[in-house]
């Protein structure tokens, strides 16, 4: 068997490894800007991250398509996900309920997503955007529901005009879709209600 | 799936951990994860059949259950009190379900789950308040068809419920509504705070914990995370009041807190208490002495301690 054909595993324990990375992500989204971190208790495959790997472990299952790079959909990441989470991977963004794009990346933009509709804003995509760090990079304010006054966030790795993307994004609010910042064991929530003050 | 409990330990039943199986635990997490995005908005969800009758919390329930872990402890109130019917089973079940640490003290709490009240002690930044909600539709008593109220809530469409305060007004003076009084959350949703007494309204605005609510029977989730704009609806010329009393509560004095008349003896006696037994409980164990106290120890209501 060759090595990528080998499946990392996932949760050893799953009713409480999947209630913290929910924990986490509940906290992450409820106060943008927060970094967040998950136990790095797992194998994640290649091409994503332990905090990205751990919170479709937690929240992905066959009810929620999910959608990959190009990169990534024929590789093992795609495999791992079938395998532990019995996710439907899709080719178009906008049927997503997952995606996982990679932050340096130049497609596919925010606006490729679903962003819900006005009757069912619920029904959007939650992005998780794979960065190359969550401080040290050029930095933005957020305000908004979760923040009291403003919080500064500086990620890495983001591709130039991605603010941009977010500030449209939050513009569609009640719509649009929640992103999750991902590096490593760490992530920062930006959900829709939250406003991009600044770019620097 | 992992059985929390081993089918061979005969003394503990084979639950999953928190009662309800993984996949459920998923999808209600997936909605509280929406419902934290559009603060205000009502996230449908699969509600389960829980082991108690729906009316009884089992939005409240489900949502505890999805968010309770080993490092969590749980206080339940129902009416404000920890020792009411309600609360005390709704502890009881976590207590053998999930093996849950539970406390009477809101500063000790990580999870509070309550029925009808906010406690009187100030919350804290990383507590999660769960709301039980009966009705979790503000409009529906004034258009019945969700089709409709759907429809309303998209296109923020809310001038039947200014109509309704309006009428209030022109009949009675004021506004009557004094529980389950409507608020409009982050400038963009009118949401039912469940029917808590308009006096804690006040509390949910920039709250520093996360407050979420879960309707059982009517299948909605919605949520308001910490520091969101919270704005009980009024009008300039008949801004929004809170209840007021004309004593303090008679057991520990506290004239900040919601009280409730409790009727004692068929002469017209009338006596005031907290409704948040352990915010009272607390003051009467500091020393503050309400007018009735040593009445209401006289005659076993309650236990007086001496400082």
């Amino acid at each position: 068997m060759a090595i990528q054909d080998i499946i990392s595993p996932g949760f050893s324990d799953p009713v409480f490894q999947s209630q913290a990375a929910f924990r986490a992500l509940l906290t992450a989204l409820s106060e943008p800007g927060t970094l967040q971190s998950v136990a790095a208790d797992i194998i994640p495959p290649e091409g994503l991250a332990t905090a990205t790997a751990t919170a479709l472990l937690a929240l992905a299952d066959y009810e929620t398509p999910v959608w990959l790079p190009e990169t990534l959909r024929d590789g093992p990441a795609a495999t791992w996900l079938r395998f532990h989470c019995g996710v439907a991977l899709v080719d178009d963004p906008a049927r997503a309920a997952f995606a996982v794009i990679d932050g340096a990346a130049s497609e596919p933009k925010l606006a490729a997503f679903n962003p819900g509709n006005d009757q069912f804003p619920d029904r959007s995509t939650t992005v998780i955007v794979q960065v190359s760090g969550l401080d040290g990079g050029a930095g933005f304010s957020l305000s908004g529901p979760g923040i009291p006054g403003t919080r500064r966030v500086a990620p890495q790795g983001l591709r130039p005009g991605f603010t941009d993307e977010l500030r449209q994004n939050g513009a569609l609010y009640p719509l649009g879709v929640d992103v999750v910042l991902a590096s490593g064991e760490g992530m920062i929530g930006l959900p829709r209600s939250t406003q991009i003050e600044e770019a620097r | 799936m992992t059985v929390h409990q081993m089918p061979a330990d005969n003394t503990k039943p084979a639950y999953n951990y928190a009662y309800l199986d993984e996949q459920t635990k998923r999808m209600i997490r997936r909605a509280l994860l929406k419902a934290v995005a559009v603060p205000g908005y009502q996230v449908p969800f699969g509600s389960r059949e829980m082991p108690l009758a729906r009316g009884w919390g089992t939005g409240g329930i489900q949502i505890t259950a999805a968010l309770i872990g080993p490092a969590d402890t749980l206080k339940v109130i129902d009416q404000g009190a920890d020792d009411t019917t309600n609360a005390v089973s709704i502890r009881k079940f976590f207590e053998r379900t999930a093996d849950a640490r539970t406390s009477e003290a809101t500063e000790e709490a990580t999870i509070i789950q309550t029925r009808h009240r906010i406690p009187e002690a100030p919350l804290k930044s990383g507590q999660v308040m769960v709301y039980q909600v009966p009705m979790p539709e503000p409009l529906r008593k004034l258009e019945p068809r969700e089709a409709e109220t759907r429809k309303m809530h998209a296109w923020a469409e809310y001038g039947l419920m200014q109509v309704k305060l309006y009428e209030s007004i022109a009949r009675f003076g004021e506004v009557t509504t004094t529980y389950d009084y409507p608020v409009m959350v982050n400038g963009r949703y009118v949401m039912s705070p469940s029917p808590i007494p308009k006096f804690d309204n006040p509390k949910m605005h920039m709250s520093p914990a996360l407050q979420l609510f879960g309707a059982g029977r009517e299948k909605r989730i919605y949520a308001l995370p910490p520091y969101t704009s919270v704005k009980s609806l009024d009008f300039e010329d008949h801004p929004f009041r809170i209840q007021s009393w004309s004593q303090p509560c008679g057991l520990c004095g506290a004239a900040d807190s919601y009280l409730d008349e409790v009727v004692i003896d068929d002469r017209g006696g009338r006596m005031f208490v907290c409704s948040d037994s352990h915010y009272c409980e607390t003051r009467r164990a500091e020393g503050h002495r309400g007018a009735m106290l040593g009445d209401a120890a006289a005659s076993g209501l309650v236990e007086e301690t001496n400082p």
